[in-house]
């Protein structure tokens, strides 16, 4: 293994067949007195397919005694920051710090070795060997022994070696193979989507009971009933949300009033703007969009605060300390939408009218007691109930499906984001479907 | 002590009026485990936090291997940030990812790694820091503390950094776990050749781990030195931690590393710390 190179200058041009035929590193015998221009020879002589060690020793004479030769110092710490690696016959030398950036190279070069032959990898010249690149020879050697071949490492320092037996793999070729996707998977998914809808609108029912149960339980037991939750719910579902629901359908009525009379004074019958902003608003809009307003606002803080008392373990908290989470979480939350909503709608209707009465005034010219007047005549108090009627229904279809959500949130926060955002779709989805049924319903029997 | 690869001048750190470091000096050498310890409210965390950049202290200087952090400009912070790795407490993991994932996210900034390397790479440094197999393809919200805190390990040693910051290694653990997981340092620490510096309570993981420990006290580095040194100085914090209940019991059995009790002296290392 390895061998000695006299320092005259003479030998250099033999220096390459030297080296193979010592197949191994070479050990320079470099004298004190070699100069730099001898070090950059050696070098430039032995190109690439020979690694120098740093630590050469020093002959003088007979005597051998472990000295760095100062002279190979420059060339050595040129390599210092990048790896080399060069190929030769027998095959690999890598010089220099092996570091993760290097790991596609060496990568590369390790799969051109073939498996079924016996190849040397000298790491004399390694200086720094991090883990991705260790990690990459031992499992290329587990790859060559498997192969019926043999990849030897010669060179390696003791620290080097400790890392590439450290990371060599316990059982070689474990890898791990992904479960190939069937075909038609797309009808898989399909069907549980299906499937999934349909189970979500059974807990959706399951949620329904578990409130009814435990809101009876508690009107039964008063002194169990959570009062102080409920205002601080009732300020924080209804009252906070009053000034952007009256914003909302005090513009709503100047749309319609601006839109509605432009189309029927076509027909002379401005005045009617009265009855269309009335029955409108009144039946529909007012509460729809009070609804979705709410859905949004609502059905997301529900489930946000819900979905992060759960991923926070509160709820397993309360469940352990004998505190029905439904009771404690749903009945407060939900009963709160249900006082506030209709009161909601109605301050939504007010506004919109006030709004559809300004619009009629200044665009029209209809004064504000006419418009009061028209009012009174023209609808009937009828329209009014229908549209409030169906506010508790919807804030009972919001506080369940932002609750559900909220229990639906598992220990991760990106299935805390995915349920709010669903949580609010599905809310104002259902609010909608459900507004339809009811026009469908009052419009059967007639009112 | 070879050069400094952290080296802390006059840190001062404030919440409010709360001052939690005044003038703190501390350095910390190529391949040492030190471990920091204090009494609660001493910003033990927020020292570590202040180092590696999440916390920006009110006065003083920072360098990390020789780049001194806090006026280095983003490249030169960038190349320091990767060769760093940190262990928050709890783990830190994504939980929207699985473990393997989240090991994998350092990793993705490296180029010319394949797909395929990144996960075999991946699976690597999760094997070593002591997890079995499966938990690559777990989330975290399915895995016990003492895994998360391996996972996070894991995580932190994804790009074979230089320092490995620890923050409460073995809170939590029980105490298999956690004489496990100061091996597991020890261990790491002879392969991949890391600076440790650590945030610890257990006074377990002080004698088994840490070459030198640092207390901190009255809002700097009151000493740094061996776990004897710490037990021959005069304050009565120190005297308390070092010889407590639970320091005999971590000091019989671990017997060489015993504090001293003998002949007190008075504080001296700070000032022969400073600049």
């Amino acid at each position: 293994m390895g061998g000695f190179l006299p320092s005259n200058a003479a030998s250099f041009c033999k220096i390459e067949e030297i080296y193979r035929a010592m197949l191994g590193p070479l050990w320079v015998a470099a004298p004190q007195a070699a100069p730099d221009a001898v070090a950059k020879r050696v070098f430039r002589a032995l190109g690439k397919g020979a690694s120098l060690i740093a630590q050469s020793r020093c002959i003088r004479g007979d005597d051998v005694s472990d000295q760095s030769a100062p002279g190979l110092a420059l060339p050595h710490s040129s390599v210092d920051n990048m790896l080399d690696i060069s190929a030769w016959d027998e095959g690999l030398v890598l010089r220099g710090s092996a570091r993760l950036a290097d790991c596609a190279r060496l990568e590369r070069a390790l799969a051109d070795l073939t498996a079924n032959e016996t190849h040397r990898l000298d790491l004399a010249g390694v200086t720094r060997l991090e883990t991705a690149p260790a990690y990459l020879i031992a499992r290329q050697r587990a790859r060559i022994a498997a192969g019926g071949g043999r990849l030897e490492l010669s060179g390696a320092g003791p620290e080097i070696t400790r890392m590439i037996e450290r990371v060599t793999p316990d059982n070689t070729g474990k890898d791990i193979a992904e479960a190939p996707r069937p075909p038609l998977a797309w009808l898989e998914d399909i069907g549980r989507a299906v499937a999934g809808s349909g189970r979500d609108m059974a807990e959706l029912l399951g949620y329904l009971g578990l409130f009814l149960t435990r809101l009876t339980q508690s009107l039964l037991r008063p002194s169990e009933f959570r009062l102080t939750a409920l205002v601080y719910h009732c300020h924080q579902v209804g009252l906070k949300a009053a000034p952007i629901v009256a914003l909302m359908a005090f513009l709503i009525g100047i749309v319609l009033a601006f839109q509605g009379s432009s189309q029927l004074r076509q027909f002379g019958a401005e005045v009617f703007v009265v009855d269309l902003i009335a029955i409108s608003i009144l039946r529909e809009l007012g509460i729809l969009l009070t609804a979705i307003i709410v859905a949004g606002r609502t059905a997301s803080a529900f489930t946000a605060a819900i979905g992060s008392m759960k991923m926070r373990e509160e709820v397993d908290a309360m469940q352990t300390l004998g505190i029905d989470p439904a009771a404690a979480l749903f009945v407060p939350r939900i009963l709160a939408l249900i006082i506030t909503l209709p009161i909601l709608g109605l301050v939504a209707n007010l506004a919109g009218l006030f709004g559809g009465g300004l619009m009629s005034w200044i665009e029209l010219g209809i004064s504000p007691q006419m418009f009061l007047t028209r009012l009174l005549e023209g609808t009937d108090i009828s329209h009014a109930m229908v549209g409030l009627v169906k506010a508790p229904v919807f804030a009972l279809i919001i506080g369940l499906i932002g609750c559900r959500a909220g229990m639906a949130v598992k220990g991760n926060a990106e299935s805390l984001g995915q349920n709010t955002s669903s949580a609010v779709v599905a809310a104002i989805f259902a609010v909608i479907v459900t507004d339809a049924i009811f026009s469908i319903f009052f419009a059967q029997i007639g009112i | 002590m070879s050069e400094p690869v952290i080296k802390l001048r006059g840190i001062r750190n404030a919440f409010g009026p709360q001052v939690v470091h005044d003038g703190l000096d501390l350095d910390v050498g190529r391949g040492e485990v030190l471990g920091v310890v204090g009494g609660s409210g001493t910003g033990k965390s927020v020292l570590l936090r202040t180092i590696v950049g999440l916390n920006r202290p009110k006065a003083g200087e920072i360098e990390v291997l020789g780049v001194p952090v806090l006026t280095a400009s983003e490249e030169a912070l960038t190349r320091v940030q990767r060769a760093w790795g940190v262990m928050f407490q709890d783990g830190a993991l994504f939980s929207a990812l699985t473990v393997r994932e989240n090991v994998e996210v350092p990793l993705k900034s490296v180029p010319g790694i394949s797909d395929g390397l990144r996960r075999e790479l991946a699976d690597l440094k999760i094997a070593m820091s002591g997890l079995p197999g499966f938990a690559g393809d777990k989330y975290p919200s399915e895995l016990s503390g003492g895994m998360r805190k391996r996972a996070g390990l894991a995580r932190a040693l994804a790009l074979d950094p230089e320092i490995l910051f620890l923050d409460e290694p073995t809170a939590g653990l029980d105490p298999i776990g956690a004489a496990e997981f100061d091996n597991l340092i020890s261990e790491l620490r002879e392969t991949l050749n890391l600076t440790v510096f650590l945030v610890t309570h257990d006074l377990d993981t002080l004698h088994t781990c840490c070459t030198a420990i640092a207390a901190l006290a009255e809002k700097r580095v009151l000493a740094k030195g061996t776990m004897a040194e710490m037990g021959r100085i005069d304050h009565p914090w120190m005297q308390e931690y070092f010889h407590g209940p639970r320091a005999r019991a971590a000091v019989e059995t671990n017997p060489g590393a015993a504090p001293d009790k003998g002949n007190r002296t008075p504080i001296d290392l700070p000032q022969s710390m400073g600049n």
